[in-house]
């Protein structure tokens, strides 16, 4: 279970809640309204206020590189820094296996300047599943992809919320929050102004 | 050896028509830089001419505290210009002091373990040679840290997006940001460099020039050269290895953040 206890920062918060084993919880809300900071204050990238912990393991115990291990986030712009593809996945048998399921088998020996953004996003939500993380935030991870590439994400998606990894995910379609979430948190004014309930 | 040839102002002024024929063809082809041509050469002048009046004044005096004096003011002048040449620098106090605390560590330790144990001028601190040497490894540290410390902030700003993405995935702050400061250390050695491999090939360096032009004999000036550029080596490598160092380790935090929010905006 991720726990969030009084979280802020000088911009958002404080926020209070917490994410079952397995459980999607959708993060929607107008721009400008902190959804992406909330996750970058989550994974310690940011300075931040109050308590994150995961399961029984709290945040301040752990060194913060641990800590994005255990708790991966995918941001909504994903950065590159070599030219080849598989040079940012650490191992790269794991790395084919996930590439696989995104019907990517190749890609691993592909320049990331020839990648288009549905790619970039692609090999983002790899790039962080393969550390295996124990935790999942990711910020509108199907943006710019077309129906089908988003079907194959939300496919692994499912996968790892049947391990029992909780998933936290700013999305700004209704559907998807739908399909994937349990539960939908509205950001407002930077700040958790109302929790509801998504319909089955 | 052949005698020394002093100059007069007239020899300077008839060097000085080069100059102005550049001017002039600026002028004539809308090159739009004899402004800052004639401003250049005009401060130059008054400067050395200004250098040459303290120095006189400060080799007469042979005093420790008013040496000591002038390298302050030297110090002063190029931290201000390191601080001047970075196009993204660091917010408060550290965007000045950091380059001109690189700038004086180096130099210094270069210049007094030299003058103290190399060259051993009696006294050691003898204004004769430290103010001359100071200025020389000085002025070469100051070049070394302002080009590494613009690329080290230039490039963090403009790659911020990767080192937070290895920072996401686990990476340490010296991990994530070591290539930019490898890339920041190279950039600073760069000039001594390729000033170190040319030298004696295809230019005779300033002061070498000097010596020889006022009479001294070429292998005593060759001496001479040889060891300000291993000074010059030296304290550009601990100035630059110096600044680059703590001024990631201020764009960075303990919990492994990049803080570019420590950086000042960039002026328009």
């Amino acid at each position: 279970m991720l726990t969030l206890r009084q979280l802020e920062t000088d911009l958002i918060g404080p926020i209070t809640v917490s994410i079952e084993a397995g459980e999607c919880v959708t993060v929607v809300g107008a721009s400008g309204t902190g959804k992406s900071l909330l996750l970058r204050a989550i994974v310690d990238l940011d300075p931040n206020r109050g308590c994150v912990s995961l399961g029984s393991q709290d945040r301040s115990s752990v060194s913060a590189d641990q800590w994005r291990r255990l708790v991966a986030l995918v941001p909504a712009e994903s950065g590159w820094w070599a030219d080849r593809v598989g040079d940012h996945f650490e191992d790269e048998t794991k790395a084919a296996v996930l590439l696989s399921a995104l019907a990517m088998p190749d890609a691993l020996d592909w320049e990331v300047s020839r990648l288009s953004t549905g790619e970039r996003h692609r090999l983002a939500i790899c790039r962080a599943l393969h550390v295996q993380p124990k935790a999942l935030l990711l910020d509108e991870p199907t943006a710019a992809l077309d129906d089908a590439a988003t079907e194959r994400v939300e496919m692994l998606l499912t996968q790892q919320l049947s391990l029992g990894i909780p998933i936290l995910m700013v999305t700004h379609d209704p559907r998807q929050a739908k399909r994937l979430g349990n539960r939908t948190l509205v950001m407002q004014d930077k700040t958790l102004v109302n929790s509801e309930e998504t319909p089955a | 050896m052949s005698e020394y040839v002093t100059l007069s102002y007239w020899d300077l002024a008839g060097a000085s028509i080069f100059l102005i024929v550049n001017g002039l063809v600026s002028l004539k082809l809308q090159l739009g830089v004899e402004r800052q041509l004639l401003w250049s050469a005009l401060r130059m002048v008054v400067q050395l001419l200004f250098i040459g009046l303290v120095l006189k004044a400060v080799f007469a005096a042979t005093s420790p505290a008013v040496t000591l004096i002038l390298a302050l003011i030297m110090i002063g002048f190029a931290g201000r210009e390191v601080w001047a040449r970075q196009d993204r620098k660091l917010a408060g106090i550290w965007g000045i002091g950091l380059g001109a605390g690189a700038t004086m560590f180096g130099g210094t330790v270069v210049t007094v373990v030299s003058l103290s144990m190399l060259i051993g001028p009696t006294p050691w601190w003898s204004p004769q040679y430290a103010l001359p040497l100071f200025g020389m490894v000085l002025g070469n540290t100051m070049t070394g840290v302002s080009l590494a410390l613009d690329t080290l902030h230039s490039r963090l700003y403009r790659e911020r997006v990767a080192v937070e993405a290895q920072l996401l995935l686990g990476r340490t702050r010296w991990e994530a940001t070591g290539p930019f400061l490898r890339q920041a250390l190279r950039s600073g050695f760069n000039p001594i460099l390729n000033t170190m491999a040319v030298t004696g090939v295809v230019s005779i360096p300033g002061m070498m020039t000097g010596q020889i032009l006022s009479g001294v004999d070429p292998q005593e000036a060759v001496k001479y050269q040889l060891l300000i550029m291993f000074l010059i080596g030296g304290a550009t490598g601990i100035g630059v290895l110096g600044a680059v160092v703590v001024s990631a380790w201020r764009l960075t935090d303990t919990r492994h953040r990049l803080r570019l929010d420590r950086l000042q905006p960039k002026a328009a």
